[in-house]
């Protein structure tokens, strides 16, 4: 183990853990918006656009990262769509993370008590107000375990990011690797650098399940929580 | 004279090789699952277990396999043990190891919370009534887990199936690794290859995981 060897390129490290944390936020939100978006849908049962969003969350929950990746940067400029590997890494990274949140979503909405819903109508709110008042805010407690576990997973899925040739952690690691044979350094420093990244998130989500207080509502039992 | 792009699937042995990579990616994956299980489930148990430098070990092995990206894990098991401590193993044996590894962590989990699950008079009345620690797991505690268990330790096949395709980044040569030879073996009489294979790929995986994947949103319902 090389210290000095360490200190050198802990730069990269840190420039690549930039990079990667960048594109786990961008992905991380889209993923949020568009899969509260699907689960509306799920939850609402728009005609069409139900089995269309259903068939989307099945076929990205389905298939690896890596594959949805190559079609993105490898297959997709055969018929004339380049992308270039930051982009397609947002969109290969929100494609599968919306899918996944949209169903943690959907689990909490469904989770919610239907008198709950019903109660909401009978005081006159509409289907709107009945949303944001009522069913959201008991359905993101429920869903809020789901979704830090999702953040989690989409950000340890940056990782395979580096196969499109995105300069992310990992990119950096097989680089050295590469370029000075210095295996131990340049893995010891990857899992650091993971660590740095993950390990302070991952204790702030279990603070915040922790606080959480389910609103047990309707018939819902209270006991869990 | 460029061909169309899907020819090439048909052309000579692509297709039975994409398949036979299927097939690869199908055997590394289900070893690691039976092995995970295997593993998972007495790490279950012992992480239920009231010794806290058992606690201790457990925890760390969750929380690394957690924190640690399984392309990591792979990286550290192919290149670090070889490198670090002159293990020099196959990349499929680096790559079931280090599925296994985050495997048997997630299903400890699982095992782990199907049996706090279960309210302790479950134990205790198995305990009063003169049944030995074996037998409480045995005939009282392990039945009542397995419901709970069994449909998400699908999800986690699922995962783990789909997982298995970093292995080509290590050098696997798995369903994605024998689809980039194909793309590369055609890129000058057929350069379209490429979408046509990355959607057949695509598909493959869509459909050996879809069913399973179903499969376990059935049994969750039924037993809930």
């Amino acid at each position: 183990m090389n210290g000095q060897f360490m200190l050198q390129y802990a730069p990269m490290y840190i420039h690549a853990a930039g990079l990667t944390l960048r594109i786990a936020t961008v992905g991380v939100l889209l993923s949020l918006a568009l899969g509260a978006v699907c689960s509306l849908i799920r939850y609402y049962k728009v005609p069409v656009l139900y089995h269309f969003v259903g068939a989307y969350i099945q076929f990205a929950r389905n298939t690896p990262l890596l594959v949805q990746l190559f079609f993105l940067y490898f297959g997709l400029p055969r018929i004339g769509i380049r992308l270039s590997s930051e982009s397609c890494a947002i969109i290969g990274l929100s494609f599968l993370g919306a899918a996944y949140m949209a169903e943690s979503f959907r689990s909490g909405l469904e989770a919610v008590d239907l008198s709950q819903k019903e109660g909401g109508a009978c005081v006159g709110l509409s289907t709107g107000q009945n949303m944001r008042y009522v069913i959201f805010p008991q359905a993101l407690a429920t869903a809020i375990p789901a979704v830090c576990a999702n953040v989690i997973f989409l950000i340890k899925e940056t990782s395979v990011l580096s196969a499109v040739a995105l300069a992310d952690l990992m990119y950096v690691a097989k680089d050295l690797i590469g370029m000075y044979y210095k295996t131990d350094e340049a893995l010891v420093m990857l899992v650091i650098s993971y660590l740095g990244l993950l390990l302070p998130i991952s204790l702030v989500f279990s603070l915040i399940e922790r606080r959480l207080r389910y609103a047990g509502f309707g018939d819902r039992s209270t006991a869990q929580g | 004279m460029q061909d169309s792009g899907i020819a090439v699937l048909l052309r000579g042995r692509n297709l039975a090789r994409l398949l036979e990579g299927l097939g690869t990616t199908m055997r590394i994956s289900l070893a690691a699952i039976a092995l995970s299980v295997l593993i998972g489930m007495i790490l279950g148990m012992l992480m239920t277990a009231k010794n806290p430098i058992i606690r201790a070990f457990c925890r760390l092995w969750l929380e690394t396999i957690r924190i640690v990206p399984q392309l990591v894990l792979l990286f550290v098991c192919y290149f670090g043990l070889a490198k670090g401590f002159n293990i020099q193993i196959s990349s499929e044996a680096a790559t079931l190891l280090a599925f296994t590894f985050w495997g048997a962590g997630e299903m400890g989990d699982l095992v782990r919370g199907a049996l706090t699950s279960i309210p302790c008079h479950q134990r205790e009345s198995g305990a009063a009534i003169g049944l030995s620690k074996l037998h409480i797991y045995l005939h009282v505690l392990i039945p009542q887990t397995l419901r709970r268990l069994i449909p998400q330790s699908i999800n986690l096949a699922t995962r783990m199936i789909k997982t298995t395709s970093l292995a080509m980044l290590i050098g696997v040569v798995e369903v994605l690794k024998v689809g980039q030879q194909i793309i590369d073996a055609s890129r000058y009489d057929s350069p379209s290859a490429a979408i046509w294979i990355y959607a057949l790929i695509f598909l493959l995986y869509f459909l050996v995981c879809w069913p399973v994947s179903a499969l376990a949103g059935v049994l969750e319902k039924r037993w809930q």
